[in-house]
This record gives C-alpha cells, sequence and structure tokens, in this order.
C-alpha cells in the first residue's frame, strides 16, 4: 500500500516536470509575441476579436491602465452573470424550468467566479440552467483564469523592462492567454472527459424506474465543457453539488489523473515562463524547487493522515486496514475508485492551486488531513498556485525574502537586478497583510453573531474549523469547502462575496503597483554583494520564510480547531 | 471609452467561450462517443433502468449492495449529490456507522470485518462501485438467496471489477448495477441467458 502510494504520487510529480517544462516555453512564446503552431488559426481570430471589442492591441498600458481595464473587464463580467442568474427562467437551455436564483444566491455566485473562487453556497443541478453554466459560469472560468495570467505576464515584465512606464496591455494578455492556452487545452481535455463518461448534453434530466423498482432522476447536461476549464483554469466550480466526486465529472482513475494534471499544470509551468522571459532559466527552476518541496510535504501528511483512518471508525466495527481488495483508511466522503490516495493528493492539489474542485468531502477527512488543504490556502496558495496568481504570489514572497536576506547581510536587497526599497516593501506588506486580515476578522465575527453560529453543521473545534476554512478560501479564492457549512444565507453570501471580492482586488491592485514600480527602475549587474536567487539556499530560505510567514499569522487560528480536533481524536473524545 | 470596450470585450468572449466552445463541444462529443455523451445510460428490455456511472440502491439479499448514500433523503438521488459532510470527531459519524456495521452482520452471518467503504457515504452520494472486499463479503448471501454456487457468482464478480489504471492509478472497483444486471441474466444453472 505504501509501495503503491509512493509511486503514484512520484509518477504524478514526475508527468508534472515533463509536462511542465513545454508548457513553460510555449506560453513564454505566447506572450513575448514569438510564432507559435497555433497562430494559422488562432491570429485570424484574435483579430476579430479586437476589431469588434474596440482594441488597439499595439497600445501599451502603465499600472493604473492595466488595473482599470482588469477592474472594468471584471465588473462587466460579474454583471452578466448577475442578469443571467436572475433572468434565467425567462431564457433558454432550461429544459428543467428552473427559476431565478435569489438576489443575495446571485450576487455571491457572480462575486465568486468573477473571482475565479468558484465557491458554490448552491448545487449547481437544482439551481443553475445550462444557459447559466455555460454563458455564465464556464465563461467566467475562462476569463478570470487568463486574467491572473495576464497579471502574471505583467509583474513578470516588471523585472524584465528598464526605465519603462507600461507592463503591457491587458486586453491582449487576457485574449492571447484564452485563445492560446486555455481554449486548445480545454478543447482536447473535453474531448477526452467524454469518451472516459463525461457527459456532454443539453437533453432533460433523465427519469428511470432503477432494477429494485425505484424512481431515480438522473440531472445530465454540458458537463464536459465545464469540468476541463474548471480544472484548468484552477477555478473549481462543479457543475454537480458534488463537484468531481460526482462520476459524471470524474467517471474513472484516467480521468482523476487528467483533471489533477489539468489543475497544476498551467501554475507550474508559469515559473518556467518566468525563467525564460527574465533570461535565467534557472530563476524560474528555483521557484519551482520551492514548490515542490512544499507540494510533497503536503500531499505526505495528507495521504499518512487519511490512511492511518479514524480510531473512532474502528471502535464502530469498521476495517480501514489497506489490502489488495480495498483502499482502507478514512473512506467517510471518498469515492471507491479513489481510495485515499487519489483523495489526499487531489485534496492537497487543489488547494496548492486556486482551483477548489474536490473530488472527496474535506469536511469529512481527520483532523489533521483536513489541516493541509486549509495551510495550503493559508500560505497563499504559491505551491503552484492559481493560473497566474501562483506566480505573483510566489514572487512576492520571494522578494520578501531577499529583503530579509538583505537584512541580515546590511545590503540593499535586489531581485533580478532591480534594488527592492521601501515602496516596493511596503507593497509587499500590503499584500502580505490584506490576506489573513480579511480571513481572520469576519471568521472571529461570525463566530460570535448567531447568524453566523447557525450555519455550523458539526460540533466541537470542527464546527469552527468549518467557518475558518470558509473564510480562508473565499479570501483565497479557492472555493474549496468544509461543505457541511450552511453557508446559502444571506449573512454568509454576503460577508464571504464580500471577503472574495477583497481577497482578489485588494491583492491585485498591489502587485500591478509592484510591476509598475518595478518596471520603472533601471536594472543593476549583479555584483559580488549580490545574493544570488537561482539556487539551493534561496530555496531553503524562500520555504523558511514562506513556512514562517504562515504559521505567525494562523498558528493560533489553526490550534483552536483542525489541531485540537485532532488530539481529541486521538483520544477517543467525541462531540 | 474604456467601459465600452470592457463590456464589448465581455460579450465577444462570452459568445466564443460560453457558447461556441461548449455546443462544438457537445456535436464532436457526439459524433464521437455518443452513448458517454448521453450519460451511458443503459437499457434492459428497452427501458432505461439507470446509468453505468451512477449508483443506486439496492436492498433485496439477492442483489450486491453498494455504498450508503447521502444524496437526497433516501439515498443515490441522482439529482442531489453530495456527501454526509460529517466530521470525523461527529457523534453522528460514529453512531451511524455502527449502525451500518451491525446491520451488514446480521444481512452476511459470517462477516467478520466490515469493509470501511460498505459502513462510509461516499463523497458524492452516487459512488457506482464498492472495493473488491466489499463484493467478496457479500457473495455467500447473494448465492444463497439465489440459489446459486459461489463460484459462479465468484466470476461474475471478477468480469465486473475495474482494476487500477495501469495497474498504478486509483483503486480496483467493483461495479455495483452492471454487476447485478448480470446476475439478473444468470440462469440458476449459472449460465447467462441470451438477453
Amino acid at each position: 500500500m505504501l509501495a503503491n502510494a509512493v509511486i503514484q504520487i512520484g509518477l504524478f510529480f514526475l508527468i508534472v516536470v515533463a509536462i511542465s517544462v513545454p508548457l513553460g516555453r510555449y506560453m513564454a512564446r505566447v506572450f513575448s509575441h514569438e510564432p507559435t503552431l497555433l497562430d494559422p488559426a488562432l491570429r485570424p481570430i484574435e483579430r476579430l476579436i479586437y476589431r469588434l471589442a474596440g482594441v488597439h492591441p499595439e497600445t501599451e498600458q502603465s499600472w493604473v491602465e492595466y488595473a482599470v481595464a482588469m477592474l472594468l473587464f471584471s465588473a462587466a463580467g460579474m454583471l452578466l452573470l448577475y442578469a443571467l442568474q436572475r433572468l434565467q427562467g425567462l431564457l433558454p437551455l432550461n429544459p428543467q424550468g428552473l427559476s431565478a436564483v435569489a438576489p443575495d444566491l446571485a450576487f455571491n455566485t457572480a462575486a465568486s467566479f468573477t473571482t475565479n473562487t468558484n465557491w458554490q453556497a448552491y448545487a449547481g443541478e437544482s439551481t443553475m440552467s445550462y444557459l447559466t453554466q455555460m454563458a455564465g459560469l464556464a465563461f467566467h472560468n475562462f476569463v478570470s483564469a487568463a486574467a491572473g495570467i495576464a497579471i502574471a505576464i505583467a509583474v513578470i515584465r516588471g523585472f524584465v523592462r528598464r526605465n519603462a512606464k507600461t507592463i503591457g496591455n491587458f486586453w491582449v494578455d487576457l485574449t492571447r492567454a484564452t485563445l492560446w492556452i486555455l481554449l486548445p487545452l480545454s478543447i482536447v481535455m473535453a474531448l477526452a472527459l467524454v469518451w472516459q463518461g463525461v457527459p456532454q448534453n443539453f437533453a432533460p434530466y433523465v427519469q428511470t424506474q432503477t432494477v429494485a423498482g425505484a424512481t431515480q432522476t438522473i440531472a445530465q447536461g454540458p458537463v464536459a465543457s465545464q469540468e476541463a476549464i474548471k480544472e484548468l483554469g484552477t477555478n473549481g466550480g462543479g457543475f454537480f453539488n458534488a463537484n468531481s466526486a460526482h462520476p459524471y465529472e470524474n467517471p474513472t482513475p484516467l480521468t482523476d489523473l487528467i483533471e489533477m494534471l489539468a489543475i497544476i499544470s498551467i501554475g507550474a509551468g508559469l515559473t518556467h515562463t518566468f525563467g525564460r522571459m527574465v533570461g535565467d532559466r534557472r530563476q524560474g527552476w528555483a521557484l519551482f524547487g520551492a514548490m515542490a518541496i512544499l507540494f510533497l510535504m503536503g500531499v505526505a501528511i495528507a495521504t499518512w493522515s487519511e490512511q492511518r483512518g479514524n480510531p473512532m471508525l474502528t471502535r464502530a466495527g469498521a476495517d480501514q486496514r489497506a489490502s489488495a481488495a480495498q483502499s482502507g483508511g478514512n473512506m467517510e466522503g471518498k469515492e471507491v475508485r479513489f481510495g485515499i490516495v487519489d483523495s489526499a493528493l487531489w485534496a492537497t492539489i487543489t488547494t496548492d492551486t486556486s482551483c477548489g474542485a474536490v473530488n472527496s468531502m474535506h469536511d469529512s477527512f481527520t483532523p489533521l488531513g483536513g489541516l493541509i488543504p486549509l495551510l495550503n490556502m493559508q500560505i497563499g496558495e504559491i505551491i503552484f498556485g492559481g493560473v497566474g496568481s501562483g506566480l505573483y504570489g510566489m514572487l512576492v514572497m520571494a522578494v520578501l525574502a531577499v529583503f530579509i536576506a538583505g537584512l541580515m547581510v546590511g545590503r540593499t536587497p535586489e531581485y533580478l537586478g532591480k534594488k527592492i526599497e521601501g515602496r516596493e516593501m511596503k507593497l509587499a506588506m500590503l499584500f502580505i497583510l490584506v490576506f489573513p486580515l480579511v480571513i481572520l476578522i469576519p471568521a472571529a465575527i461570525a463566530i460570535v453573531l448567531p447568524a453566523g453560529l447557525a450555519g455550523i453543521s458539526n460540533p466541537g473545534p470542527h464546527g469552527f474549523t468549518q467557518v475558518l476554512y470558509a473564510y480562508t478560501e473565499a479570501s483565497a479564492n479557492n472555493g474549496s469547502a468544509f461543505a457541511g457549512l450552511n453557508a446559502n444565507t444571506p449573512f454568509y453570501n454576503v460577508t464571504l462575496g464580500l471577503v472574495m471580492l477583497a481577497g482578489r482586488f485588494l491583492m491585485k491592485i498591489p502587485v500591478l503597483a509592484l510591476a509598475g514600480s518595478l518596471a520603472a527602475k533601471r536594472t543593476v549587474p549583479p555584483s559580488a554583494g549580490t545574493f544570488p536567487t537561482n539556487g539551493a539556499v534561496f530555496v531553503i530560505l524562500l520555504v523558511g520564510v514562506i513556512l514562517i510567514v504562515a504559521a505567525l499569522t494562523f498558528f493560533p487560528a489553526d490550534a483552536l480547531g483542525p489541531i485540537v480536533e485532532q488530539l481529541a481524536m486521538r483520544h477517543g473524545r467525541l462531540y | 471609452m474604456r467601459l465600452w470596450v470592457a463590456l464589448r470585450m465581455t460579450i465577444v468572449l462570452a459568445v466564443l467561450t460560453g457558447l461556441v466552445y461548449p455546443l462544438a463541444i457537445a456535436e464532436i462529443g457526439h459524433a464521437l462517443f455518443p452513448f458517454q455523451a448521453d450519460g451511458s445510460l443503459v437499457r434492459r428490455g428497452g427501458a432505461i433502468v439507470g446509468s453505468s456511472l451512477i449508483g443506486q440502491n439496492f436492498s433485496a439479499p439477492r442483489y450486491f449492495q453498494g455504498r450508503p448514500s447521502a444524496a437526497g433523503d433516501k439515498g443515490y438521488d441522482a439529482d442531489a449529490s453530495g456527501g454526509s459532510n460529517l466530521g470525523p470527531t461527529n457523534k453522528a459519524l460514529a453512531t451511524a456507522v455502527a449502525a451500518r456495521v451491525r446491520e451488514l452482520r446480521e444481512r452476511n452471518p459470517g462477516a467478520t470485518a466490515a469493509p470501511v467503504d460498505l459502513v462510509t457515504a461516499s463523497g458524492s452520494g452516487l459512488d457506482p462501485e464498492i472495493s473488491p472486499a466489499a463484493a467478496a463479503l457479500q457473495i455467500p448471501r447473494v448465492a444463497k438467496a439465489r440459489g446459486l454456487g459461489e463460484d459462479a457468482i465468484q466470476a461474475l464478480v471478477r468480469a465486473n471489477t475495474r482494476p487500477r489504471f495501469l495497474g498504478l492509478f486509483g483503486e480496483p472497483g467493483v461495479n455495483v448495477l452492471m454487476l447485478n444486471l448480470a446476475l439478473d441474466r444468470l440462469r440458476p444453472g449459472g449460465r447467462p441467458t441470451g438477453s
């Protein structure tokens, strides 16, 4: 069993390395406007989009113009999604006759998908029409991901350019990320998913008489197209309530493998895109290395804890021992086809990135197994990370790491030839501080207000973890859940919606300002006193800084939730 | 001006990624894989009896039983997928599992261990599979209820067991619906009938 776990996780990691290098090279070409194989097919579509939208692709934007374009585009998309939900009863492609979504839920969902969070306070199959799923939700899956990639590229340009006033054109980066990266990968992946059994139809739900004579209504829909972009764009919003645990979203171990690779590959590839664009591939490998260390640590702990199981299940008479005939372990909330290893691996990946799709129910994980997804989000989803957001989050941590290294030796810190000075550090600290602020304060409010307490479904420390997890995932734009929390209430819909917007835009704006500030600087040549950021020492320092920042910020809160629950569980305490 | 560009860009990309793309996948998907695109629906005598990917409730002794389900009030509601979301230290989980273990032992006299997947609710509530251990435990009961030899049942279980992908990824599973349909096709002598 241990051997199989090591082989599955090890092979998975090797495939990620093998995919991310060429993918990173390809993305660097796309955003440097170098020729690619897809140009003959895509250039005409690109030009048509610019003409229809009135974009002047040759115009460059300052960081302020870039940020304004991103904000206006997000606002327009959020409005479209809100309108589609409110009007879906009158619109086509609604064979189940689903009625308008309530205003607070429609706001929450619009904020959620616009910010790439894809938190779902609703059950897809009983709430959203096919049209809303496609043109509302899947559309945002594409463009919120494309906007994330665009901003990461803009930040890279900030490091590359010298004495420059501009960092690119948002509309061009958005369009190219959609056309050259997300759409082609989605088409191939969606067809592979259909082959494996993921439905893609517009039929009404199927009414059957089961073998045992009961009736069963089987929800249908255009699932495959949405499933593909949901993973590739690290969005995570499921077509169905059970998300990728649903056999229609994720029917086989092969689809599970494809979907996990889709979640992680673009984020991993962007480290190499970064290395190529800054002209030193080892810089990219250094970030990749730091991410890989954190990833492997997380998945090892989560897998071990879930496989070890829950002593309470053994006392109740269940056999949790692994054998050739069963996976064993804590199977509550998990699917037989994924067992322990693929469930723990998925839970780690989906929170390393900002995906939030789940193939098992995190609420039913052992406390330690559930702590890993929570921690992954609390360190900022920079382990490969959300498409785009992972890279720029990691770059902010790298800036912090060189700053701390500079303090230790008493020199002005540099990163990639750019002097890191007061303005850059203020922006980096703003980015780092906004995040815990919008998690811990709303969570603290929720656990003293009756409206917040009313949503908790599990007693004891686990109930607190449910609330902490909800605000963490909302701020981190993740969207996975301790799903027992009854969050479809005006209180949670509104507060979580606002936290998602803050977690996205209050962090993106400082990052773009940082990019603008760096682009305007000249580049200094490396000297004997320059701390090299492409070697093992930097990787270790970076991992250390990330863990210390997260631990200092979140340990007290986590101690009240999963940590105390783990101790209680080992001592046989129930609530 | 900028807002106007943002609105036009939203519409253009919504049409491309929200309409053209899913419609194209539906067209190509149906051309290449029509059975899967329509939900892998299984028919018996012309009537749809379910989907090979979606689990359903079985309680009669002559059928293999699937995992406990938290989907809908009665379980296996394929219009209301989801797990129990009971936490690991929740008393309600301990009580539910203990009751399932008791029931399992009553239904399957002689069963020693209770495979964990057979007494815990799946994540989707629609898990179509059980572990090979969970199937093996039920073979004597099903054989007795049908008046068949255990060997014949054993062979069917094996035929409906999906191995790991490439022998490495995921876990093996036994598809409960397909296994039960195959059982119904068996004549008492132990050989499948024509239909």
